[in-house]
């Protein structure tokens, strides 16, 4: 499998190198690493990555705002519509828009989705990596009923495009509150199952505890974000300290920030169980404390007209027309916008030049410095352990070759 | 908030004279320009002192702007989770000047620089292991740069013959189409179209 280049030139016949992936089932994706290996102890893991790289920052470039919202949805796609929230909120900021309150509500209820649909994939494939098969079997089910609610509110089932600059794209269907809110009654018994299967496994907890232990040391020096900070005891959640939407005003006894001690693989593992636990918590305050009114800006320039004013005004047919042509204009000045992402922090630096076009936009995807720690985690584990840590890094390949 | 920032903005100025050019706050974000070449030190003081604790770096990328004779902006943007704020400082550069690495201080510096080289092909001096990291084994060019185009100049296509994938050319069956739909009316420039002809006009008249 190596390349020849790649094989190790060393008289040592325990040293050898290994080549892993593209093409791994445990690799997440499209991870390419050259290990150096002494024995089965990782000595060097060289990570190629860029295998899935499509050039969204050029392509952002190129599009208007509104045109360069899908390409959010192709990063984490596992959580498609946090990320549209990033780039929602820094195009807001710029324009100094206020959403309104029901597209807060809206958009908090499905960025918590967006967190389970995350963290399910995530675990379930974890247990996966570490030999179980039936996990995530189980965990899909969930996410199916999810995607559900993700296509009931916006036509699709991944790639939604659902937040758009000033609300949300349309309100949600009768009925839709009702079956989320019978989803988030149920669902603690589905993650007892889950939990039944892994959190007790003996095999689970031999591959998971005390391996990849992350510290407060890494964490700063690697700018870790989200549950790899988490897992280790620290209490830092965007959500919580740097609050966007409605955030600061869910109680503390629903919104809790849930914290690790040891900072090991089986530790960031109980802080994602949880987490998903408490975002259906949040579902629940969301759907019960949901106002009646807007989901998007009515008149403003970055919404379109209703259709039925533009049957009748002339202005609003021309106002349509212009939105989806020439776009609207964002004010020159640069911004940086983040999210508590499942994975972590993910940001958007943008730049405007005061066109209908972004002049750069840079997305700090949270999976990116989890996975550059890659090689300063791994040292000393044994190969087998790899593929545990990379599983509890939560990587996605969409948002770090972006 | 934004006084607090204008306070730690006055307070960064102030300790490091001489490696901070100025300093905004903004849309609620502080901004720091700095010199090129203290970079280092300067994120070294960031990080130590208790007014600051930047100790996370969250992002370093570039900005290309070929209209300055410094062409590239090297944006890097900073997090106190203790002090729970942020910093965004910004040095400029250009095609052969290195910035100074900061991998010796925040080791995640080391994937952002590659990506920074490998998009703009910014330099970064002191940087122990310098490759191209996104794009493909043996790529040529910086793509982000704002004079690459957006197609590219190669493509790549499985070729039958020789069992293996080739390298061609970028041939495109229409010519990439860049709508401007800026309208003149919107005040988005100065100058309206055909405006420079009346200027060329007076010139030779």
């Amino acid at each position: 499998m190596a390349d020849s280049a790649y094989i190790s030139s060393s008289d040592d016949d325990r040293k050898f190198t290994l080549n892993f992936g593209p093409q791994h089932p445990a690799a997440h994706g499209v991870l390419r690493m050259i290990m150096d290996l002494d024995g089965e102890v990782v000595e060097r893991i060289d990570s190629h990555v860029g295998l899935l790289h499509r050039g969204t920052e050029k392509l952002l470039e190129y599009k208007t705002y509104l045109q360069g919202l899908p390409y959010f949805d192709r990063l984490d796609y596992v959580a498609p519509m946090n990320q549209e929230h990033a780039w929602c909120l820094a195009i807001e900021r710029l324009l100094g828009l206020e959403v309104p309150r029901r597209a807060s509500f809206i958009r908090v209820l499905y960025s918590e989705i967006g967190r389970i649909l995350s963290h399910m994939l995530n675990i379930t494939t974890q247990a996966m990596d570490c030999g179980a098969l039936a996990p995530i079997t189980w965990g899909f089910e969930e996410r199916e009923v999810l995607i559900g609610f993700y296509e009931r509110a916006s036509g699709s089932r991944m790639h939604s495009a659902y937040f758009r600059p000033g609300g949300v794209h349309q309100d949600l269907p009768p009925d839709l509150l009702d079956d989320i809110m019978h989803f988030c009654g149920r669902f603690p018994d589905a993650i007892a199952h889950i939990e039944g299967l892994i959190t007790e496994n003996r095999i689970f907890k031999q591959r998971n505890v005390d391996i990849g232990v992350v510290d407060e040391k890494i964490i700063m020096e690697w700018g870790f974000s989200g549950v790899m900070v988490r897992g280790s005891g620290l209490a830092w959640d965007l959500r919580r300290s740097q609050p966007y939407e409605i955030y600061d005003e869910i109680p503390g006894d629903v919104f809790k920030v849930v914290v690790g001690n040891n900072g090991d693989n089986y530790d960031r593992y109980v802080c994602r169980m949880e987490e998903m636990l408490i975002s259906c918590d949040i579902m629940k305050w969301c759907i019960e404390n949901m106002p009646e009114g807007e989901v998007l800006l009515a008149g403003s320039k970055v919404s379109p007209p209703r259709r039925g004013d533009m049957k009748r005004s002339m202005e609003a047919l021309i106002h349509h027309f212009k939105l989806y042509t020439e776009g609207f204009h964002v004010p020159e000045g640069e911004v940086y916008a983040c999210v508590e992402a499942p994975k972590g922090e993910f940001g958007v630096y943008l730049v405007s030049d005061g066109t209908n076009r972004p002049y750069r936009a840079k997305i700090r995807a949270p999976g990116y410095p989890h996975l550059a720690a890659m090689d300063h985690l791994c040292k000393g584990h044994m190969l087998a352990d790899v593929s545990a840590i990379l599983g509890s890094l939560d990587i996605v390949f969409g948002e770090i070759d972006r | 908030m934004s006084e607090a920032l204008k306070e730690l903005g006055e307070h960064i100025s102030d300790s490091c004279a001489d490696m901070v050019k100025s300093f905004h706050v903004k849309h609620g974000e502080l901004t720091l320009l700095a010199e090129r070449d203290s970079i280092v030190r300067l994120s070294k003081f960031l990080k130590d002192d208790n007014q600051c604790v930047f100790e996370t770096l969250i992002d370093i990328c570039g900005v290309d702007y070929p209209e300055r004779s410094q062409r590239f902006e090297v944006v890097y943007h900073f997090l106190s989770m203790r002090l729970n704020q942020r910093i965004r400082v910004k040095v400029s550069t250009d095609e052969s000047a290195a910035v100074p690495s900061l991998t010796g201080l925040h080791p995640s510096a080391d994937w952002f620089e590659r990506e920074a080289f490998d998009m703009y092909g910014i330099r970064f001096a002191g940087h122990p292991d310098m490759r191209r990291l996104l794009t493909d084994y043996g790529f040529e060019g910086y793509p982000l740069r704002k004079d690459f185009p957006l197609t590219g100049y190669t493509e790549v296509r499985y070729d039958d013959l020789e069992k293996r994938v080739v390298y061609e050319p970028v041939s495109l069956v229409q010519e990439y189409r860049n709508f401007d739909f800026l309208s003149p009316w919107e005040g988005m420039t100065k100058e309206l179209p055909g405006d420079e002809k009346a200027e060329k006009e007076a010139d030779n008249g």
